[in-house]
């Protein structure tokens, strides 16, 4: 039914798209509400300073070049290219696990190093540093399962629609949590 | 970023549906039982689905008042049947102090979120966006079908939590930590508490999805000649609602997370040192201030969510019913604009005696006074709207017009409480009881009704009775000033909110008749309602048939409809629109319909 209703709009902004970019507003304001609630938190007393484990900087990079791999991906959909297509899909797709896989590392170093998280003795500070990475990770999550949708449909032979829009939105959700999580990491830095 | 967006949107807006490719979408393909009303993707069963679940918990919300109004209003008495059926809740046939909490706790909770903000904005939004601006069906059906089914779920979240052995949520509406975030501190912050916060977990993703949808879909697919300024007021009102809900409930959603860390994982986001029953506490330099910091985000944005769709059926029914232009539409928007971004910077007023620093109340008492501007501008408008007027006095504009009343009380009662030397004495007293049922609470119920009494025929091709309609509307108005108004004299003499039996104060004996009154006139109250659902219910299948396919004679394209729209609504091509919706009494004509081209000889508006 969507699609009938939209194939006279090409110029136009295809409406899923437009609602993305209405979800992602939606989504900075939950993250604009747990940072100024950290900040909030930070200039009271008893505030551990963050350590910001060396893993992140690796789970930064994985994510950043898992943003050139979908764009790679994306240009390769549209010049009917459709082994690199599939290819850059997946490796984003690993690139976002592996994304995940060294947060996860990291918040299990923190244990080594006697540092609580939760639970009695946690300070506030490294729980928000859980919390508020756990519900971006949450956030790639999503974006990964999406990006298996896709690359399932891809090669599933009944499929014979070239249409890039699935992949153009699940694009900007890509790009837009990376960019989120480069806030974050800014952030968590700056303000430790 | 999203004004940018906003922008994009306008010049996509225009000219979408151009050619109809797919004017087949009034014939009907053969559906089942379960995709015509369980799993329908049609905006309009959707709209019915959120009208009736509202309905249902409205009744129970409801009836949890008569229920804590009866013990305020008779401490003394003793109801038997109640130990009957709440079993330990109700020892003695009393209500115990637990129950009391569960009760006004769950009151609020449906009333604010599952009627007045999926029931009122779930049935109107999803009803009347695609009609009045001319598309098919929303942006994307399946998200609208989505939205309502997370609705669902957190519904019977909710219902299930009523049945809990330790009871439901019992801190307030608000659910203020430390309270809510301790289970050894109270009864009503165990299990229930926990389900509270799933619950409204899954409450605001359901809202998000309508949201977003009702955004993208009056942005984007508008018919051809509907610019944003043609469009009635009720669009502007939904499409402004929308905006608040999608950028406030997510702050909410993060204040609900970190609480439910504090419950569960043991962390001390909220939790300073705290001593419960003996036992010190391990959490250490928490700030329950955060809590409320950000609840209030979400919470006061919240009551305009549930207050501007009403704002903008009234608006729209008052100038249907007396024949005449809305005065000052641009002004109106411009108000629902100002109220949209005011409502964001004021979130502190409810937090004055927390210990907020003094100064930076000060600020907050200037942006809370401010509101009073654009609220001003909108009764004025409506005021001069009904001036001369040629009025039918349907029960729709009843309604609408008991709206105005009761926006102009419970609105001048605001200013009392945005003065922070005020609120000193008045916070969390009668008063400001009184202040937000009379501005929120019933006037966005009679917004409510108004829509519902104005657009069942488009609804269910038929009407709804008359003679109950009227019943209904004088004996709520006069019953909702008699239950608030002698709160105000109740909270200006200091009587707390949440308490459950006053009879122990020397000072607030006197109130014991008041309270007696208050809680009779509440039942009687609550019982109208019951007419008006009977009403509902009987004239979805008994009532007088619509015959006409505009009945009220109005100039919206939902009426340009057939009487009962199949799915994607017009058989043919969708209309053209031509003007503004409000072509009333204009060059000696009654109404002039959007889809009317404008005449050679015509005067302007
Ligand atoms: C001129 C306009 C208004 C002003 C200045 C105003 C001011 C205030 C203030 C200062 C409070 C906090 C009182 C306290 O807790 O001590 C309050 C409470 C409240 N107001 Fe208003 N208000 C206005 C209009 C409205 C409107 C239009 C609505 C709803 C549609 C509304 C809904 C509420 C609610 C629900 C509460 C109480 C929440 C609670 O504590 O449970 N107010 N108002
Ligand atoms: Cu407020």
């Amino acid at each position: 039914m969507m699609i009938d209703v939209l194939s006279d709009q090409k110029r136009k902004i295809h409406p899923h798209k437009f609602t993305l970019w209405v979800a992602i507003g939606s989504i900075l304001m939950m993250f604009a509400g747990l940072t100024s609630a950290f900040i909030v938190k930070r200039s009271q007393a008893n505030w551990l300073m963050l350590e910001i484990p060396v893993i992140f900087w690796y789970s930064t990079a994985a994510i950043l070049f898992s943003s050139v791999a979908i764009q790679l991906s994306l240009k390769a959909l549209k010049q009917r290219n459709m082994l690199g297509y599939r290819r850059w899909l997946v490796i984003t797709a690993v690139l976002g696990i592996i994304f995940l896989v060294l947060q996860i590392i990291g918040f299990i170093q923190f244990g080594d190093q006697e540092i609580k998280l939760i639970g009695a003795g946690s300070n506030a500070s490294y729980s928000f540093l859980l919390a508020i990475s756990g519900l971006h990770g949450l956030h790639v999550l999503g974006g990964v399962i999406t990006l298996i949708v896709i690359a399932i449909r891809a090669v599933s032979i009944s499929n014979r629609n070239y249409s890039s829009v699935p992949l153009e939105i699940a694009a900007t959700y890509w790009h837009f949590v990376d960019a989120l999580w480069i806030y974050l990491f800014i952030f968590f830095n700056w303000m430790k | 970023m999203s004004s940018e967006t906003i922008l994009h949107g306008h010049t996509a807006g225009e000219a979408v549906h151009t050619h109809d490719d797919h004017a087949d979408h009034g014939h009907h393909h053969e559906e089942s039982f379960l995709t015509k009303y369980i799993f329908s993707q049609d905006h309009k069963m959707i709209a019915k689905q959120f009208l009736i679940t509202g309905i249902i918990w409205a009744i129970i919300g409801g009836l949890f008042s008569v229920l804590f109004r009866l013990q305020l209003g008779y401490p003394d008495m003793s109801f038997p049947v109640l130990e009957d059926i709440f079993g330990r809740w109700a020892k003695g046939g009393r209500i115990s102090n637990e129950f009391y909490y569960a009760l006004v706790t769950m009151h609020g909770t449906i009333l604010v979120f599952f009627v007045l903000t999926a029931g009122l904005s779930g049935t109107f939004a999803n009803l009347l966006i695609p009609l009045q601006i001319g598309a098919r069906d929303m942006a994307s059906g399946f998200l609208n079908m989505l939205s309502y089914w997370f609705f669902f779920l957190a519904s019977v979240v909710m219902f299930a939590s009523l049945f809990i052995q330790t009871g439901p949520a019992a801190g307030g509406w608000t659910i203020y930590p430390p309270l809510s975030a301790l289970g050894q501190a109270s009864e009503g912050s165990k299990l229930g508490m926990d389900f509270w916060l799933i619950s409204m977990a899954l409450f605001i993703v359901s809202s998000l999805l309508g949201g977003l949808n009702y955004i993208s879909t009056i942005l984007n697919l508008r018919t051809k000649g509907m610019s944003m300024t043609r469009m009635p007021l009720t669009m502007w009102a939904i499409f402004f609602t929308a905006v608040l809900g999608v950028l406030s409930f997510p702050v909410l959603l993060s204040g609900a997370v970190l609480l439910l860390f504090d419950r569960n994982l043991g962390t001390s986001f909220y939790l300073s040192e705290i001593v419960v029953k003996g036992e010190i506490l391990p959490n250490e330099g928490g700030s329950a201030i955060l809590f409320q910091h950000l609840f209030w985000f979400l919470g006061h944005p919240e009551v305009y969510i549930i207050l501007l769709p009403a704002m903008g059926m009234v608006s729209e029914i008052m100038s249907v019913n007396s024949r005449k232009p809305i005065f000052g539409y641009l002004a109106m928007v411009g108000s629902l604009f100002a109220i949209t971004i005011l409502a964001f910077l004021v979130w502190a007023h409810h937090m004055f005696v927390t210990g907020l620093n003094p100064f930076l109340g000060a600020f907050f008492v200037l942006l809370t006074l401010l509101i009073a501007v654009p609220s001003a501008i909108k009764v004025f408008n409506w005021l001069t709207t009904l001036w001369r007027g040629n009025i039918r006095l349907t029960p729709a504009m009843l309604f609408a017009i008991g709206f105005v009343s009761l926006f102009i009380s419970g609105g001048l009662t605001g200013i009392f409480l945005g003065n922070s030397t005020l609120d000193i004495h008045l916070h969390d007293t009668y008063f400001v009881v009184a202040h937000f049922h009379i501005v929120m609470g019933v006037a966005s119920f009679f917004g409510m009704f108004a829509g519902v009494y104005h657009w069942f025929p488009k609804m269910y091709s038929r009407y709804l009775n008359n003679t109950m309609a009227y019943i209904h509307f004088w004996v709520t108005l006069v019953g909702a000033y008699l239950i608030f108004w002698p709160m105000h004299y109740q909270g200006l003499a200091g009587l707390p909110r949440r308490y459950t039996d006053f009879s122990n104060w020397q000072s607030f004996n006197q109130f014991a008749g008041m309270n007696k009154f208050i809680s009779t006139v509440a039942m009687i109250v609550f019982a109208v309602q019951l007419l008006f659902v009977f009403n509902f219910f009987y004239s979805i299948f008994k009532g007088r048939k619509v015959k006409s396919q505009n009945p009220w004679g109005s100039n919206t394209l939902e009426w340009t409809t057939p009487i009962t729209p199949g799915h994607g609504n017009w058989p043919g091509e969708i209309p053209e629109v031509h003007r503004w919706a409000y072509d009333y009494g204009k060059d000696g004509r009654e109404f002039i319909p959007q889809v009317e081209p404008v005449g050679a000889d015509e005067s302007k508006h």
